[in-house]
């Protein structure tokens, strides 16, 4: 029993095996992408294992404090970001190979030509409690 | 609801369950008849607590289960279902619970499903609490438990279980700790003290006294700040002593009977810590000849990393670093005991580098920030060190 954030990035991961950008794809090839997606997440709701799933907009700002009685700063978005996260599924597995397993399949969503995008996600686990027994 | 009405329920659903199971229902449509009925008795015990609550759950159970049976059996336009209460019954309660626990953490399960079913079936607890206690949507956990009843539908309620998988589950469960309203640790002390009550096994009896032993301590693991606070440091006024009486006792019992494993060897090494009055009068020579009994039951790992740690304190740092480094460095908490040994050598730089990347390495919150403090404490010391070196 053990959480993993599938994570997904608009940049910053490596370039997917499938490297045709959304916005060169048919409509169908949408239609079949989107399918696909909500297909898995309905999947895992069957497996007992999908606990959360969110996209994120592009847009985002940098805020931060900015001392005593004084409204945060914000700043950005700052284009040359490096990373940035489009969205994520967290799911609740045995094992960390399990894991893994499901996060190939969801990189494997079509895309161009209808072939797996074959996009990198990152699997990150939750922090969890500490064992009661250790010793 | 008052929580003696609560306990009561719950030690009533492995039992109700396997009574509508032995008046021919299947196991899956029993277990969802007596949660509904469980619910209802949340729902209207507190202001109407019954006056038989086993005969109350089993009738409204039983009338639950052929509500369900009827709907399905028009459903598919057949009538099968035998709606009169058999009289013919064999086996007794107790037998009942326990073939509930095999059934539960049957083989076939993955540990997830065991756990969860576990604690809705055995435990009588609903859906949403487990939910809560795992921290997944209560659709996902309703799922978990459905498809672990189906993988178990072709199992009887009779066949021939296995001591050993169960525990596995049980083990689990305390594990977990406490998170949510429901507390897990007390829970699997209860339906392990239940599956003692059913089965005369060492490992029942060894789960028992680990698990005692352990929640003993439970209120001097955490600081008021919600740290951890190392067994050495912890404050063992505030120990439970009734409940370390209580596992010494159990462990006891068993001990003499020569059948050891490793649910015993493991109580038996926290009994040792519970014997000492302070951390320096721990017996660790005795703890390392446990650790070599665990080590040789099961082989595993992470004992070896444990009887490290017991070798350091024994023998001193370098024999506890010595039996270290025979080990596979990717164990998890080997750079944690590798950072405490050094420290223990006198070797606070290593050590200091090494608490650092154990935290990296740390898989909870808690142990992350423990081994950022001490990382954090030896380098004050050598801010401190080399401030006096250079006046």
């Amino acid at each position: 029993m053990a959480k993993y954030l599938l994570l997904k990035h608009y940049r910053g991961a490596p370039a997917p095996t499938n490297d045709v950008p959304m916005d060169q794809w048919t409509p169908d090839e949408w239609t079949a992408h989107v399918q696909y997606m909500q297909d898995f997440a309905t999947k895992l709701e069957g497996t007992g294992e999908f606990v959360d799933g969110q996209a994120l907009a592009q847009e985002g700002s940098w805020v931060r404090y900015d001392g005593e009685g004084r409204p945060p700063v914000t700043d950005g978005p700052f284009a040359e970001t490096k990373d940035l996260i489009a969205g994520w599924m967290v799911i609740d597995v045995d094992s960390y190979e399990r894991a893994v397993e499901l996060a190939g399949e969801l990189s494997a969503a079509p895309g161009k030509d209808g072939e797996p995008i074959g996009e990198w996600l990152e699997v990150r686990p939750f922090m969890g409690e500490p064992s009661t027994i250790t010793e | 609801m008052p929580v003696a009405d609560e306990a009561l329920l719950r030690t009533l659903s492995p039992v109700v369950i396997g009574i509508l199971v032995r008046r021919g229902a299947a196991f899956a449509a029993a277990e969802d008849a007596v949660q509904e009925a469980l619910v209802e008795a949340v729902r209207r015990w507190p202001d109407d607590l019954p006056q038989d609550p086993k005969g109350w759950l089993i009738t409204v159970a039983w009338r639950k289960f052929l509500d369900a049976s009827r709907a399905e059996t028009s459903r598919r336009r057949r009538e099968e279902v035998v709606e009169d209460e058999p009289a013919a019954m064999v086996g007794t309660a107790v037998d009942d619970t326990l073939q509930l626990y095999f059934l539960c953490a049957h083989p076939s399960l993955s540990s997830t499903s065991a756990v969860a079913l576990t604690l809705r079936a055995v435990g009588g607890l609903t859906t949403r609490q487990i939910a809560q206690a795992y921290l997944v949507p209560e659709a996902t956990m309703a799922q978990r438990i459905s498809r672990a009843k189906k993988t178990v539908s072709g199992v009887g309620l009779d066949q021939p279980g296995d001591v050993a998988t169960v525990l596995r589950v049980l083990y689990l469960v305390f594990n977990e700790g406490y998170s949510g309203d429901v507390d897990l640790a007390a829970e699997a002390i209860r339906l392990t003290r239940q599956l003692a009550a059913s089965i005369d096994h060492e490992e029942v009896a060894g789960l028992l006294a680990l698990m005692l032993l352990h929640h003993a301590r439970r209120a001097a693991r955490t600081g008021a700040d919600g740290r951890l606070v190392p067994l050495a440091e912890q404050d063992r006024g505030r120990w439970d002593t009734g409940l370390i009486a209580e596992g010494v006792d159990v462990l006891q019992a068993v001990l003499p009977r020569d059948r050891l494993g490793e649910y015993q060897a493991q109580a038996a090494i926290a009994a040792l810590h519970a014997d000492a009055q302070t951390a320096e009068e721990t017996d660790w020579v005795q703890i390392v000849e446990w650790y070599d009994e665990l080590v040789r039951l099961t082989g595993s790992p992470v004992a070896m990393l444990n009887r490290a740690v017991a070798v350091g304190e024994a023998d001193g740092a370098r024999a506890g670093l010595a039996a270290l480094g025979s080990l596979d460095p990717s164990l998890p908490r080997y750079t944690a005991v590798a950072a405490y040994l050094h420290e223990r050598d006198g070797d606070a730089v290593t050590a200091a580098k090494l608490y650092v990347e154990a935290a990296a390495l740390a898989h909870s919150v808690a142990e992350r920030d423990h081994l950022t403090r001490q990382a954090a404490r030896l380098h004050a010391q050598q801010g401190r060190s080399s401030a006096s070196g250079s006046t």
